[in-house]
């Protein structure tokens, strides 16, 4: 507590602020142009391209990267691997803010955000995948909300509801990853309603399960490059504990994301050859596909790999950061640049930049929001009174 | 974490079933749809269209649509493609006019009201169904606007209101299923000058089409697009130049859209099945280990405390031992040492006492004979000195 008082003392004008003052001054003006104005406004969304950036990156890059928290959560708890226990938190904290954050930028995307209610309890579409998405997402923020609010109960100090929510663990683990396998999986299986639009390289009756492979990927990758970003930042916040097993998390789930990427890696070719889709490799297209499976699957894997064998924490994190550009650029690859592929160039979409502000507005406010949690509750350390008890 | 394991499987089995409640996958449905009977539809022969955008008007004035920006009878606007959008449910397109002497093609554009519509099975507050009169209609009081439904259209139909801040609506065609139950006409046949729209059951249509193009095969590709596109529409086309030169899409396959996501959904039940079990499973497993592994550790522990303890006996009763041994030892050292000290003592003092004795004769030479002095081997005087 002592360290943020004096951090506040200083000056709240550092270049971080006012950076970030700037975003949300401009990310506000453009909110009210948004609900004034309507999506025409301030987006390049037409009737070719209904999903933009917002459906993009907000959320298939958003709920991909906000996987940590499931990955997690399962390794230490269901798989008892104890030793990554202090990595349980900041995931659950950055998967919270990472699925409030989605449904926060949907409230901008979709085009009546007062009704996102309505499929769950007007009428249910339950033949539609998002149906999926959205009942999953829904429930998945609840228990990443039940989760996380241990960590808020103890810093205000509310002894039996803590208690209760962590006796609940178990139970929330099992159903977070239940519904992240779903939701994950079934953000792909959006697109195999479209196979005349979605180029035959990305489109794959295995979107699903690619969707949901990388998605573990993701979530091993953000908690190694996440936690390199907080030990920068915020490493007088951590705990003897959590400084002690980081480098272990870093070995231990590096390993584990060289190993999926290279399964990653197989059912990419599997889907190839099942597809028979060898012959669009030589075009340009398949140029691209190439850029995506080599150079951010099978590089990170390999790196990885090399990084675990020789100990070398530099490599893991900077090959986290890698693997995390590569979960981002195939997801902009299946909604906006292989989709609608068919298309001339003058019917494509490129996000207009008040988009583009939308969305670093929606970081932003994950970043503040995760630097007020960090400093304020027990995230990185553990609480004195209640150690060892979750 | 202490849960006891009835509890927990109580809890499992709770949340099993409340992620299984509500909701409904048609995957391992065998059911093959093929449209409700005596459904209606719209045949529209493009080789009678003459492109004169009567229909376009038509379907403006039904559905009270906005007046456009240049007027109907404008036809300038045919010399760039156009679509639908959100003031236009209908346009007309001019194809391939760029032959010497060829005469212009023309094909009108709308929804082709799906026998399984991509759009509402995408839909995810069901807000567009197929009624059994063959329009795909769609209720903008329950729609979120998500626009699922224009991803999943795999003809491109369905438009959006972008401009619109608080109620934007999707639009699109409707087959004019108002006036349908009406008994009347949809607006864009009724205003066709030239027939190239017919309107009546989805059967007729298409023994009407299979007619036309047995009686003129050289007049017409032998294709009825729509007959089985997408499983088949309510829109049903025919043309003398292959599809794909009206700007058709030959490549959509038969597949009606529900079926292209039905496996995906019906991982559902599988996923929340078998995940809780497996996941339980691990669990347990790895707790297990985890207790034996304790158990193990515990009881290496109480052995190693045991083998060191006594060990550690031994040590001690080895010391003891020797310490016994070496006190005992002591002792007799000393015992004898004393003796022969005492000894030696004895043995002076009798020498020391000869000695006097046999100084005062030297002195008195004439002493008693008789006070012989002690023998020295006499054991007295050596007991008091001890």
């Amino acid at each position: 507590m002592s360290a943020s008082r004096t951090a506040v003392s200083r000056s709240l004008l550092t270049p971080f602020n006012i950076v970030a003052g700037l975003i949300l001054a401009v990310g506000l003006v453009i909110t009210v142009m948004r609900f004034t104005g309507g999506l025409g406004a301030v987006t390049n969304l037409s009737d070719y391209n209904p999903w933009g950036l917002w459906i993009g990156f907000d959320l298939l890059v958003g709920v991909a990267l906000a996987a940590g928290g499931y990955v997690t959560s399962a390794a230490c708890y269901i798989f008892g691997l104890k030793r990554f226990h202090s990595a349980v938190r900041p995931a659950i904290l950055t998967g919270f803010l990472g699925y409030a954050l989605v449904v926060f930028a949907l409230h901008y995307d979709v085009g009546r955000p007062w009704r996102l209610p309505y499929p769950f309890i007007v009428q249910p579409g339950t033949t539609s995948l998002l149906f999926e998405v959205g009942a999953c997402v829904a429930l998945y923020l609840t228990v990443l909300f039940i989760e996380y609010s241990s960590a808020p109960l103890e810093w205000l100090g509310f002894r039996k509801a803590r208690n209760l929510v962590v006796r609940l663990t178990m139970v929330l683990t099992i159903l977070g990853v239940v519904l992240s396998t779903l939701h994950q999986s079934s953000l792909g299986a959006l697109y195999l309603i479209a196979p005349s639009k979605l180029h035959p390289l990305w489109y794959s009756s295995y979107l699903p399960i690619y969707f949901f492979v990388s998605s573990i990927i993701a979530g091993l990758s953000m908690v190694i490059f996440e936690s390199s970003l907080a030990h920068r930042y915020f490493h007088d916040k951590m705990d003897e504990t959590h400084r002690r097993e980081t480098d272990g998390v870093a070995l231990g789930f590096g390993k584990a994301a060289s190993l999926v990427l290279f399964g990653y890696l197989l059912i990419k070719v599997i889907g190839l050859a099942v597809d028979n889709n060898w012959h669009y490799l030589t075009t340009g297209w398949g140029a691209w596909y190439l850029v995506e499976v080599l150079g951010f699957v099978a590089l990170p894997c390999y790196l990885y790999a090399v990084g675990v064998r020789e100990k070398n924490l530099t490599i893991i994190r900077r090959t986290s950061g890698l693997a995390v550009l590569g979960i981002v650029l195939n997801r902009l690859n299946i909604s906006l640049v292989a989709f609608n592929y068919h298309l001339p160039s003058s019917e494509r979409y490129f996000p207009h930049w008040m988009e583009i502000a939308i969305s670093v507005f929606v970081v932003t406010v994950g970043i503040l929001a995760y630097r007020f949690i960090v400093t304020h509750m027990p995230i990185l350390y553990e609480h004195p009174e209640y150690k060892d008890a979750h | 974490m202490s849960i006891s394991r009835r509890k927990f499987l109580g809890w499992m089995g709770a949340a099993g079933l409340g992620v299984t409640a509500g909701t409904k996958a048609r995957a391992a449905s065998n059911a093959h749809f093929e449209g409700y009977p005596n459904s209606l539809a719209v045949l529209h022969d493009t080789t009678r269209c003459v492109g004169c955008r009567r229909c376009e008007a038509g379907c403006n004035k039904v559905n009270d649509l906005p007046a456009p920006a240049t007027p109907f009878d404008d036809l300038t606007v045919l010399d760039r493609k156009r679509r639908t959008d959100a003031e236009s449910y209908t346009i007309v397109n001019r194809y391939g006019a760029g032959g010497e002497g060829q005469a212009p093609l023309f094909r009108k554009n709308q929804c082709n009201h799906c026998l399984e519509p991509a759009c509402a099975s995408a839909c995810f507050v069901a807000a567009f169904h197929k009624t059994p009169e063959g329009a795909v209609v769609y209720d903008a009081s329950v729609c979120v606007g998500c626009r699922y439904c224009m991803i999943a259209c795999p003809f491109e139909i369905p438009t959006y209101e972008y401009d619109k801040a608080l109620a934007p609506r999707v639009m699109k065609c409707t087959m004019c299923h108002p006036r349908v139950l009406e008994g009347k006409l949809p607006g864009c046949v009724e205003a066709c000058p030239v027939e190239a729209l017919s309107f009546g059951s989805r059967e007729e249509m298409l023994k009407i089409a299979r007619e036309r193009i047995r009686k003129q095969p050289e007049r017409y590709v032998d294709h009825i697009y729509g007959e089985n596109e997408m499983g088949g529409t309510s829109w049903l086309y025919l043309a003398g130049v292959p599809f794909r030169e009206l700007g058709m899409r030959e490549d959509l396959g038969v597949t009606p859209a529900p079926k292209l996501t039905s496996g995906a959904l019906g991982a559902v039940p599988i996923v929340v099945g078998l995940w809780p079990v497996l996941l339980t499973g691990i669990y347990a497993v790895s707790k297990r280990k985890d207790k034996i592994a304790e158990e193990e550790k515990r009881q290496a522990v109480a052995q190693a405390v045991e083998a060191a303890d006594q060990k550690a006996a031994e040590a001690m009763a080895k010391a003891r031992e020797k310490a016994e041994k070496e006190k005992t030892g002591a002792i007799d050292k000393a015992v004898k040492e004393a003796l022969a000290e005492a000894e030696r003592k004895a043995q002076e003092e009798a020498a020391k006492a000869a000695a006097e004795a046999a100084a005062p004769t030297d002195d008195t030479a004439e002493g008693p004979e008789g006070t012989t002095p002690p023998a020295p081997s006499d054991p007295k005087p050596t007991e008091e000195d001890a």
